[in-house]
């Protein structure tokens, strides 16, 4: 049995009453790229689901394996039944992948009329807003939690726990910012500008407006050609019907974000800079007044023979190294020694995060040998998480 | 592995002629420190290097334990032999003002832009324009020539990672194609020559595990598919077998032999006091046994894992170099141990 290594003086996060709790509706994972997010997100789900909550897994940007082992075929963008997820506890599992564009299509398709939805669509400054921009997956995934929880709602049959992965971001703090970003862009003063400026202000201010605008113009387009202009005039004269939801929309995902039955999980591997990132995670959610249920501290080292120090250990090794018939006990010691070197260093890191942040609820899922590819290794890191 | 153990070895340079290094991998690979070592490695000698990152997230003063880099070159390390890096940490915001000023006199009209929130909206929510800004400033730095030659021999992007390497360095083909006329369509066509050029390769940083292989592969591919150099495959945090062979072998079988094991450990001393004979000594040794045996089970279970990735990695067909796992953190010792160990595998020259 591994011992999994306590934080010293971190106070242990309670998982499975978290997952048990029916006032909690939403799960947050973020945290640093590379550090399991999506991985934790889908044992999350799973451990839930068959501790008898009905829900949704919202994955960004899973690897392939991951989502072939809970059935999700390429971008589905609705969510599907998990095949293996165990119903006796009369608890179901459906998960999906955001699929941005397509997201953002609803919305504007659920907006428009048919034929400005249409004239929307084909725009090519809408098809680039809506494949590449930065922030537009933040935005979408927090557009598609918002159908989720409001379906949810409408149907209390469809789910009461929704798991959401977030996007690997420049930053860990995009996806709080980008949907706001860009929904006060979408709803602001540059596009309006743009779009037709006679609209922006009132009459004292519209010879100011204007020369700012003719400027503004001026330098847009000599920039970025003027196809580009008439290009965003036509997507901002279709988009008018849409106007202010935007805006409204990020809102009120963000108002989710803070209410009392979403709980944050920062994700995090002992190392330094995903450490680092972590903490900025802590101190910019408290900020916002976001809950923070804790921090999962995902594949920590652990060892099996515990009780022996790496300095024993290796003073041992050398003491065998003389006879060649304890070469292999020799080996062993060492490993076990730098395995020991591992543990303390990543501890020591774990002890600092807690040094600085000592309120924040820890659980550390020990590191496996290999990557997770099916229902029964989820089943084991729900497993680590309800007891680390 | 490309591998050239000639201590004396002076010619060996996979990327000869190579003016820009792009850096990507999967988060938590180690990029911004391969990065780094890379830039040391092509420094050294007398040569000069531009360090340069664009993700804003002060990776490079971390490294190199200094303070937050301003947007302004400055030299950061003398590489062994001779030479300087500098390093930048490029901000979207000023590269643009930095643009508008340079390249197309808009200093007035840049204020007027930054009043209506047209800089706000380049510099943060379109990549299209911020991206253009970050491969625009390392086109710059390319090209920048003083009054022997070019101001630097190489510049080392530390990139966006894997799963956005090919649209940061793609996004000016879109721009180009956005913005069909006028200055900026000019400039995100040249850009996109230099990344196309033998001038340019892309990096791939990764470790021996499943997920930052998949995405390595990925990320060859659709560089490929865009037409970009895919350079070297840096393999990071490589562990040194500490097991001989015959152990791991038997440890991969289950059948280490626990009886000599035993035996070794309390030779050592490691039963206590009375040794195997007490009672709780044996104990002992049968717990550490079992213990160490299941370690060594982990062990080449992982050591099977790295083994597959690393067949994955061979079918890319690219030079590849491997560096060791640092312990305890990389410091600036560290860095110049891994930028020699890049030299001495054929990725710079090292002179």
């Amino acid at each position: 049995m591994a011992t999994s290594g306590t934080t010293r003086g971190a106070p242990g996060l309670d998982v499975d009453g978290m997952l048990d709790d029916p006032g909690i509706r939403v799960i947050v994972c973020c945290g640093a790229g590379g550090v399991g997010k999506t991985t934790t997100a889908a044992a999350l789900g799973l451990r839930a689901a068959e501790r008898g909550r009905r829900v949704v897994v919202l994955t960004i940007d899973p690897a392939r394996r991951l989502a072939q082992s809970m059935g999700l075929r390429e971008l589905d963008n609705t969510p599907q039944p998990v095949p293996g997820a165990d119903p006796a506890g009369g608890g179901s599992l459906d998960a999906m992948m955001l699929d941005m564009k397509r997201t953002f299509d609803e919305v504007i398709e659920a907006h428009a009329s048919p034929d400005k939805a249409e004239q929307i669509l084909t725009n090519p400054f809408y098809q680039a807003l809506s494949s590449s921009f930065a922030g537009t997956q933040e935005y979408m995934a927090m557009e598609k939690l918002g159908q989720l929880r409001a379906r949810a709602d409408a149907d209390p049959a469809s789910w009461d726990l929704i798991v959401v992965d977030t996007p690997p971001s420049r930053s860990a703090l995009d996806f709080l910012d980008a949907p706001q970003r860009l929904g006060s862009f979408l709803d602001g003063r540059l596009i309006r500008l743009i779009a037709a400026p006679a609209k922006v202000g009132g009459r004292a201010y519209l010879k100011v407006v204007s020369v700012a605008m003719n400027g503004a113009t001026g330098a847009l387009s000599k920039l970025l050609g003027g196809q580009i202009l008439l290009d965003l005039q036509a997507f901002v004269a279709a988009l008018d019907t849409v106007f202010g939801g935007f805006r409204e929309r990020a809102d009120r995902t963000y108002q989710l974000l803070q209410a009392e039955g979403t709980a944050f999980l920062v994700v995090a591997a002992p190392a330094p800079d995903a450490l680092r990132e972590a903490s900025y995670f802590v101190e910019r959610l408290a900020q916002e007044r976001m809950p923070l249920a804790g921090l999962v501290l995902n594949r920590v080292t652990t060892a099996h023979a515990a009780e022996l120090s790496a300095g024993r250990a290796l003073d041992a090794a050398e003491d065998l190294d003389d006879d060649d018939g304890h070469a292999l006990a020799a080996g062993l010691l060492r490993l076990h020694a730098d395995r020991m070197q591992r543990r303390e260093r990543e501890q020591t890191l774990a002890a600092r995060f807690t040094g600085a942040h000592p309120a924040v609820r820890i659980a550390q899922v020990p590191a496996r040998p290999s990557d997770v590819h099916d229902l029964d290794g989820l089943r084991d890191i729900g497993v680590s998480l309800s007891t680390g | 592995m490309p591998h050239d153990d000639d201590p004396g070895d002076t010619g060996r340079n996979d990327w000869d002629g190579v003016r820009l290094h792009v850096v990507t991998g999967k988060g938590g690979t180690g990029k911004t420190t391969v990065a780094a070592a890379l830039a040391l490695a092509l420094a050294s000698g007398g040569a000069r290097t531009l360090l340069a990152e664009v993700e804003g997230r002060q990776g490079i003063a971390a490294l190199f334990d200094v303070p937050p880099l301003p947007y302004e070159e400055r030299k950061i390390a003398v590489a062994p032999g001779g030479g300087d890096v500098f390093a930048l940490s490029v901000e979207p915001k000023a590269a643009l003002m930095e643009y508008l000023d340079l390249f197309y006199r808009l200093g007035r009209a840049g204020k007027v832009l930054e009043r209506v929130g047209a800089i706000d909206f380049a510099t943060t929510i379109a990549p299209g324009l911020r991206d253009v800004l970050l491969t625009g400033k390392a086109y710059e730095a390319v090209r920048r020539r003083g009054r022997t030659g070019p101001v630097y021999d190489a510049v080392v992007l530390d990139a966006p990672p894997t799963g956005r390497i090919g649209r940061f360095l793609n996004v000016n083909e879109q721009v180009a194609g956005l913005a069909k006329v006028g200055p900026i369509h000019t400039q995100a066509e040249s850009i996109m020559t230099l990344l196309r050029s033998r001038a340019t390769v892309v990096h791939l940083v990764t470790v021996l595990e499943e997920m930052p292989v998949q995405e390595t592969q990925d990320a060859v591919e659709e560089l490929r598919a865009a037409n970009l150099r895919v350079g070297g495959i840096v393999v990071n945090m490589v562990r040194d077998p500490v097991l001989p062979d015959p152990a791991l072998d038997a440890a991969a079988r289950g059948d280490l032999d626990h009886r000599a094991v035993a035996e070794s450990l309390d030779a050592a001393g490691l039963a206590g006091r009375g040794g195997r004979a007490s009672a709780t000594g044996a104990a002992r040794v049968t717990r550490l046994t079992a213990g160490l045996l299941a370690e060594a089970a982990e062990h080449t279970t992982r050591l099977e894992v790295e083994a597959v990735q690393r067949e994955q990695l061979s079918t890319l067909e690219r030079p590849t170099y491997e560096i060791p796992a640092v312990a305890g953190g990389i410091d600036l010792g560290a860095l110049y141990d891994l930028a020699e160990q890049l030299a001495d595998q054929g990725m710079s020259s090292g002179r």
